[in-house]
């Protein structure tokens, strides 16, 4: 899969994290931010990496707004937000 | 046993754990109403997370899809069922058809997950008028449905009539579900109370739906679980007169006797298989206590 557009997943409540994708053309870029980011921060940034490597994006600026998300939160709005940046960019006039 | 079931949203993290502490008998992920349309695909990876990872303990864990009209509900079983919840339950359904197409889907992703035929069980909510004509058709359309749930919102909109805290306008509908499902043998579950603070409303409109015959009520509020799950127990009265039944079953037999009398009054087949029940659902609390 590929970062082919913007998107955006989650929300900035509670257990929750807002993630956003864009392409970028450069090497993948991962930004945190969270209040545990002193204690867990590289294991979180270090999940982020392995599970879009194993989905094969290489390319791609990512950022994580964590409100204190469990691991698999963070998963799920990943996997969402993915699929969600590499649809196809909409033509003019609304089709795919 | 399903004396309370608790709806949460299922695209809100933050509920979604406070299920693994609330007093809930179930737990029904939503993906339906709860959900903006836009959002769908988002529940549907969040609930997968929660089912894979969540130790709800003994609680059943329900997922109401989105109707089988609706473009969503394919895509929300192919997300959710490798995560293994144990019902699905379907808005909407206005006839055995319905459940029937859900069935066979079902059907089909257990043999793709190499699961056992019938593991994932169906609990329609029935929220038209239509609905509840055709009760019994739905209770009976599969053996996996396990109990009927009524919706009271959409109902009352779809019969044009407001919807009151006395409920006379859904007596009908209520009525009908707990024949239909106790002729199927299974479980009736009553629309939820939706006034989060008239805590002494609720425990009157539960006591009603109890003593009508249903098995437990929907809850949208954890402040309403203790309420209804007190209602929906055996109080210390019933489960003493269950033991007496019991007991003097028991000894009729003990000296061959046909016909055994608690209190100068005859107890028959029906007196014992309610005495029974009383002392199941006892036993059930006592376990997840």
């Amino acid at each position: 899969m590929q970062i082919r557009r913007e998107a955006i997943a989650g929300t900035l409540e509670s257990s929750d994290v807002l993630i956003k994708m864009e392409p970028s053309g450069h090497p993948l870029e991962v930004i945190l931010s969270s209040p545990v980011k002193a204690q867990y921060g590289a294991s979180i940034e270090a999940q982020v990496r392995q599970w879009l490597n194993e989905a094969g994006v290489s390319v791609g600026r990512v950022e994580l707004e964590d409100k204190g998300a469990l691991d698999c939160t963070i998963m799920a709005r990943l996997k969402t937000c993915l699929a969600r940046a590499s649809e196809p960019e909409k033509a003019e006039g609304g089709q795919a | 046993m399903r004396r309370s079931m608790m709806f949460l949203p299922g695209n809100s993290p933050s509920m979604l754990i406070n299920g693994c502490v609330l007093p809930a008998d179930s737990l029904i992920l939503d993906l339906e109403d709860a959900v903006a349309p836009d959002q769908k695909d988002a529940a549907r990876e969040l609930v997968r997370g929660a089912l894979e990872h969540f130790d709800f303990g003994r609680r059943e864990i329900v997922v109401r899809i989105n109707d089988l009209e609706s473009p969503y509900w394919e895509a929300d079983l192919a997300t959710i069922l490798p995560g293994r919840p144990s019902v699905l339950m379907p808005p909407k359904v206005a006839s055995g058809a319905t459940i029937q197409k859900l069935a066979a889907a079902l059907g089909a992703k257990e043999k793709e997950l190499g699961l056992a035929d019938g593991c994932f069980k169906i609990l329609p909510l029935i929220e038209t008028a239509m609905g509840v004509e055709k009760a019994l058709e739905i209770a009976q359309a599969s053996p996996r449905v396990v109990a009927l749930f009524l919706g009271g919102e959409d109902l009352s909109a779809d019969l044009r009539c407001p919807r009151t805290k006395e409920g006379k306008e859904i007596f009908y509908a209520r009525t009908r579900l707990i024949v239909a499902a106790r002729a199927s043998g299974i479980d009736v579950i009553d629309t939820p109370f939706t006034d989060t603070d008239d805590l002494e409303g609720l425990k009157k409109d539960a006591s009603f739906a109890r003593s009508l015959g249903f098995s437990g009520k929907a809850v949208i509020s954890p402040r309403h679980l203790e309420t209804v799950n007190q209602v929906f127990s055996p109080g210390e009265k019933e489960i003493l007169w269950a033991k007496d039944v019991m007991a003097v079953i028991a000894e009729g037999k003990r000296l061959g006797k046909g016909a055994v009398s608690l209190h100068g009054k005859m107890v028959d087949k029906p007196i014992v298989m309610r005495a029974e029940q009383i002392l199941a659902t006892a036993r059930a609390i006592e376990e997840v206590r």
